[in-house]
């Protein structure tokens, strides 16, 4: 019974150093006492002062997969318990400080964190100002023209994109959709043009979904090349609100600061007419992150004076700029402004260009 | 204004009409500008030097005019009216003794000379992309554009050209070949011309030989090629299209030595330098980059916040700012004293040492400071 017992005892300590003593023929037998009596601890054993030990022993090393994973279940466990007592321990530091006590630490995000970007745009700086004041948008910001878009399709669209195409012309006000009927799309350019459109909007689609967009501003204006993903029609959207009003929208246009997130945001801006009096409550708002444009469409509501309330409205999905080219369409000869060269792009995560 | 123009070694003309100038030594960019009357067809065409020392740069802008600037004083120091808007923009600007010559997209070449207001004209042909100038024969230029293929001219004999090129043979499928000629220069210390074209090829031809098609043809890229360049050592010559593709491609065989990366727009201006194995480009993502040919690094990037078109690199020493000069001078001097008649016999430099040190009188400095630094080890 005794030996039986023992043996017992010793069974899960004896465990975790059989491999030890391959490998180092003197302390475990030292090791072998201090674990009978503490279990705890099974790979970090203190060294002491007088001699160095050897790299410890890891929880890989048991070739057994039930007594590794029981292993590893302990040792996660010590963590989670160490960790636990580490932040009670803080917080009652932080307490006992009361007003004295440090500012909270900021974690550290890849937005916190993103490299200066040189060509971010200084709002006094006069050559850019001069620069935009004259470019291909300076007709549609002076108030000259209103924007009146074309949506289509690559040739032969599935349902989704149709229903996407439609949705889109509800959000976007004087938008038209057309059947694209495999014309090509240097010759609608010049029809477009004469009939007095701003802006063509091609939605590409492969495999019955929308994946591509191309955006071509049209007297003689940039042309954009975006992917598009996480395309959500309306029946998908929860808790969604009734259908768009005929109002025409807000937009609203977060964190495009670099030059060509500037150049983007005057893009998207010139989608919708220039109205500052606000009418219906409803806001489309192009948000950039991380170089990714997420495109969404409310209806607001204040309660009060503080607070808001918001129902999410048609489509959403999301944006990567892939290329922007200074003419009209032409993606042979034309003359890029901008590519996204991904082996480029890659080299630094905390790098963006939007 | 003079001493900001004068510590410049890269001109840079860019689509709002501003001249900058960037002093790569110092890091720093500067504008150049007429007050605020800054619009768009003063937008800059083409840049050009207005002598062989290189103290004034030509600037052609899109409503026909052509601006003297001078890198001493600092100021823009004469204003001609070369043509007007309707005719075209510029597409080549360059100066023999006494006249300037100037094409533009019409096809139009002009040799304005200095005084009498009467041109010499040629037509060269229409849709004319590019006009460059023989650097060693000076009254020679060759023109070339859209289905209109290179030509080179004799001013002094300007009704005929003195080379046309014929178009490449018919492709496998027996169709005619388009041409699209975009960029051209001349090979030194040779007859033959390297172009590089819209459908992305690079060719070069040979005046002397008796065929009239390119002696060599060679691809790169499948988007069009809109500036060439050639390096100080033969051989090879630097192409960039479109998508912001720099290469290196060798002359030899036709293949491509390597790329030069990190250009995320358009190519519009490319330059090497004359003398260091430098090159430096410009284009529309507004930044201008100047890298190393031998190892293909990235040596500067300055950002210039518009659209830039064309480049002019100077011949003097980049990096090579106006301490370093006076200290190797001081130098010099001290160790002139005490050694042989060698160096008695070369030439004292002055103190006030030119800022535009030609090239020579600064082979001469380093070698002496070379040798110099050796006696005293040797010591």
């Amino acid at each position: 019974m005794d030996v039986v017992e023992e043996h017992d005892i010793q069974d899960k300590p004896t465990k975790k150093k059989t491999k030890k003593p391959k490998k180092q023929p003197k302390p475990p037998h030292e090791n072998g006492n201090e674990s009978m009596i503490e279990k705890t601890e099974p790979e970090h054993v203190d060294p002491p002062a007088e001699f160095s030990f050897p790299p410890t022993f890891s929880v890989s090393e048991i070739k057994n997969k039930q007594r590794r994973h029981l292993m590893f279940m302990k040792l996660k466990q010590e963590k989670r318990k160490q960790k636990v007592a580490m932040k009670k321990k803080k917080k009652k530091e932080r307490d006992a400080l009361g007003d004295k006590a440090p500012p909270k630490e900021v974690p550290k995000t890849i937005e916190n964190q993103r490299v200066y970007d040189e060509t971010t745009v200084n709002p006094e700086d006069e050559e850019v100002a001069f620069d935009e004041g004259t470019d291909e948008f300076s007709a549609y910001f002076n108030r000259l023209t209103n924007p009146k878009v074309l949506i289509t399709t690559s040739d032969r669209p599935r349902g989704r994109t149709v229903r996407f195409c439609n949705q889109l012309a509800t959000v976007i006000p004087d938008a038209h959709v057309y059947y694209r009927r495999g014309l090509a799309l240097k010759k609608v350019i010049p029809q477009c043009i004469a009939r007095g459109f701003t802006y063509l909007l091609v939605i590409n689609e492969d495999r019955k979904v929308p994946n591509g967009m191309v955006l071509c501003h049209l007297p003689d204006g940039p042309t954009a090349h975006f992917k598009v993903s996480s395309v959500r029609l309306r029946k998908e959207m929860k808790r969604r609100g009734k259908d768009p009003t005929e109002h025409s929208p807000e937009v609203i246009l977060n964190n495009f600061t670099t030059r060509l997130g500037h150049n983007m945001g005057r893009l998207f801006a010139a989608l919708f007419p220039h109205d500052p009096q606000f009418v219906g409550r409803q806001v489309a708002t192009f948000h950039n992150q991380r170089d990714f444009i997420f495109f969404r469409f409310h209806r607001y509501i204040f309660k009060n004076e503080k607070r808001v309330g918001m129902q999410e409205l048609g489509p959403r999905f999301t944006l990567k700029l892939r290329s922007l080219q200074k003419g009209t369409f032409d993606s042979k000869f034309g003359e890029y402004e901008w590519v996204l060269k991904r082996h480029e792009n890659d080299v630094c995560r905390r790098r963006f260009n939007l | 204004m003079a001493d900001k123009s004068q510590v410049c070694s890269v001109w840079v003309g860019s689509e709002t009409g501003i001249l900058k100038g960037v002093s790569l030594s110092k890091k720093q960019a500067f504008n150049f500008c007429e007050m605020s009357c800054l619009s768009r067809d003063q937008e800059v065409c083409v840049l050009g030097w207005g002598d062989q020392h290189e103290t004034e740069v030509l600037v052609g802008s899109v409503n026909g005019t052509v601006k003297t600037f001078s890198t001493e004083k600092g100021i823009f120091t004469e204003t001609r009216q070369c043509g007007e808007s309707t005719q075209g923009r510029f597409t080549g600007l360059a100066v023999t003794d006494s006249a300037l010559i100037t094409c533009v997209e019409t096809g139009l070449l002009r040799v304005w000379k200095e005084g009498s207001t009467d041109t010499v004209e040629i037509n060269a042909g229409t849709n004319v992309c590019r006009m460059r100038q023989n650097p060693s024969q000076r009254n020679q230029v060759a023109t070339g554009g859209k289905e209109n293929g290179l030509k080179v001219w004799d001013l002094e004999r300007p009704e005929t050209p003195i080379f046309t090129s014929k178009n490449v043979r018919n492709d496998w499928l027996d169709l005619r070949v388009p041409e699209w000629v975009r960029d051209m220069a001349f090979i030194p210390d040779s007859d033959k011309i390297v172009t590089c074209t819209g459908h992305h090829q690079v060719r070069v031809y040979d005046p002397a030989s008796p065929q009239r098609r390119p002696v060599l043809e060679a691809h790169f890229g499948e988007y069009p090629l809109t500036a060439l360049s050639l390096p100080a050592n033969q051989d090879s010559v630097v192409v960039g299209n479109t998508h912001g593709e720099l290469a290196i491609l060798d002359l030899r065989k036709g293949l491509v030595r390597g790329c030069l990366k990190g250009m995320a727009g358009g190519v519009r201006g490319l330059q090497c330098h004359p003398s260091l194995p430098l090159v430096a480009s410009c284009g529309l993502d507004r930044f201008l980059r100047v890298h190393s040919l031998e190892d293909r690094s990235l040596q500067h990037k300055v950002y210039l916040k518009s659209r830039l078109n064309c480049v002019l690199l100077s011949s003097k020493d980049l990096e090579l700012s106006s301490s370093a000069v006076t200290g190797d001078v001081e130098e010099v001097k001290e160790e002139g004293g005490e050694v042989d008649e060698v160096w008695d016999t070369m030439e004292m430099i002055n103190d006030q040492a030119k800022k535009r040190a030609t090239d020579e009188e600064e082979a001469v400095v380093t070698g002496v400071e070379k040798t110099t630094k050796k006696r005293k080890v040797v010591k």
